[in-house]
């Protein structure tokens, strides 16, 4: 089969620590967190990856106070990755350009807040708001975006757990090659801070960090982990057939060169290596690919003690009889992101074509012996002489795994 | 409560609702509507605000009645005035 070559031509995000790919890549290059106490309903202060973009940026004051965060960290993500294309957005054919926006979850910060609402006014339905409905649908964060956007081609979301930023763009790269649409605004995004939902489940599952320091709270692959630092993020990316960005002189920041996706079947949460393992290979093997030509591997590593290990064990078993890539991880710096998590690390990595420098996996004080893949980049950024492809791990609950492989573009 | 309290009330729940709009020129005599970006959720906004802030009630068939400042200020004086 002849498939059209998708590159990325634009990347906007924002990050605990960074509101663009540029500040973002500088965080991680000198170690600066984005992990910080956060107020929470019902739990007081807990620990979280906070986002501090300008919210009426691309917005009214109405419209964010008609909207969800999720809708606004997808409009100011969609918004900066148009910016940052050069695309002439005025002229572009809005019926041709889908947008596609992967989410762990979507809902549950609205509903928490209403029924919060609702019991200050004695439970009385009749207080609940009219608003409900366009807040919750799982649709809202795209929905919303293609409102502000004047989109009119397709917008949704879709709902893969913490997978759910890779496989936004993988579902991009497929609508493109698909002659779906044109261009496409895709990724992850999450506002999963905002309900304390999250922060009580994981507590309750002993899989919520603590930490006397909130920046050494999330630490991948370190022996004294304990638990994932729930963050909010979203990062969207400008995609497009390659006769388009040719066409027009656009950046390409890099090809999507092969992906996966599976499924584990095996627990609800429990991740599973072996599959974890089967999806590295089929993402290898479907950018025709061998093992040796991947040269940086970001993990998944959301710092809980069983994860680090399994996924340390799934890379290892991909891997094995090639030389290992150099593996990262963005989570030490600003927590799981969630359904932006894929989306917002693989960014990370992207500036790595440009200035062959590996940003690290930071707090590692104290490196698991069962996490000590040889090829780690721990604490320190690190100068290396090749970087012409990346793979990117995200998997998520009820077991479903993805990898994207993004290479450099060569004509 | 007087007409001009109610305006002046109904003035303060258009403000939290239409954050973005200037309402310093807002002509009680004209329709809200024809002076402000407001839609059918605001004004369903506006009814759930009176109904939580103040306790009042507005029937979906008297919605009408909430078109400009004037209109307003004479639907809601005896609902004001029967909660005493």
């Amino acid at each position: 089969m002849n498939l059209s070559r998708i590159v990325i031509t634009g990347v906007g995000l924002t990050a605990p620590n960074g509101n663009s790919l540029p500040e973002f890549r500088q965080a991680l290059l000198t170690g600066k967190s984005g992990v910080e106490w956060f107020e929470t309903r019902h739990m007081g202060k807990v620990l979280a990856g906070v986002c501090k973009f300008e919210t009426t940026r691309y917005q009214t004051r109405k419209e964010l106070r008609v909207g969800t965060r999720a809708g606004s960290v997808s409009i100011y993500c969609a918004r900066e990755a148009l910016q940052d294309a050069g695309v002439a957005w005025e002229a572009a054919d809005k019926s041709r350009t889908g947008i596609y926006i992967g989410i762990t979850e979507h809902g549950n910060v609205e509903t928490e807040n209403e029924i919060h609402n609702l019991s200050t006014f004695g439970n009385d339905t009749k207080y609940w708001s009219h608003y409900h409905n366009p807040r919750t649908v799982a649709n809202n964060p795209a929905g919303e975006a293609s409102l502000n956007l004047g989109v009119t081609g397709p917008a949704y979301t879709i709902g893969a757990a913490c997978a759910a930023g890779n496989i936004g763009i993988i579902h991009a790269a497929q609508m493109l090659r698909l002659g779906e649409v044109d261009f496409a605004l895709a990724g992850g995004i999450s506002e999963s801070i905002r309900s304390f939902g999250i922060f009580a489940a994981f507590k309750s599952q002993g899989a919520l960090a603590h930490h006397v320091d909130p920046t050494k709270a999330s630490r991948p692959f370190d022996k004294a982990r304990n638990g994932i630092v729930v963050s909010e993020g979203g990062c969207l990316y400008a995609m497009e057939r390659l006769e388009t960005a040719l066409a027009r002189g656009a950046k390409i920041y890099g090809e999507i060169a092969g992906y996966a996706i599976n499924s584990d079947a095996s627990d609800y949460v429990l991740p599973n290596p072996v599959r974890q393992a089967e999806c590295i290979r089929l993402a290898i093997k479907h950018a025709g690919m061998t093992p040796d030509q991947i040269d940086i591997l970001n993990a998944h590593a959301t710092s809980t003690p069983l994860g680090d290990i399994q996924e340390c064990q799934a890379i290892a078993s991909a891997f094995e009889g090639y030389q290992l890539p150099h593996v990262n991880n963005t989570k030490g710096f600003i927590g799981h992101a969630m359904g932006a998590a894929g989306s917002i690390e693989l960014a990370g990595n992207l500036p790595s074509f440009d200035d062959r420098v590996v940003h690290p996996t930071i707090n590692v004080d104290d490196l698991d012996s069962q996490c000590a893949l040889p090829t780690l980049v721990l604490n320190r950024p690190l100068a290396v002489k090749r970087v012409d492809a990346i793979l990117n791990n995200s998997f998520g609950m009820l077991g479903i795994n993805s990898a994207l492989i993004v290479k450099r573009y060569a004509a | 409560m007087t007409k001009d309290d109610i305006k002046k009330l109904v003035t303060e729940i258009i403000a939290d609702i239409a954050p973005d709009e200037d309402l310093s020129g807002l002509k009680p005599d004209v329709r809200l509507r024809d002076q402000l970006q407001l839609d059918s959720m605001d004004f369903l906004d506006i009814v759930m605000e009176l109904r939580k802030r103040h306790g009042i009630e507005v029937p979906e068939a008297d919605y009408m009645q909430l078109a400009s400042l004037d209109s307003c200020a004479n639907y809601l004086e005896p609902k004001f005035a029967a909660k005493g």
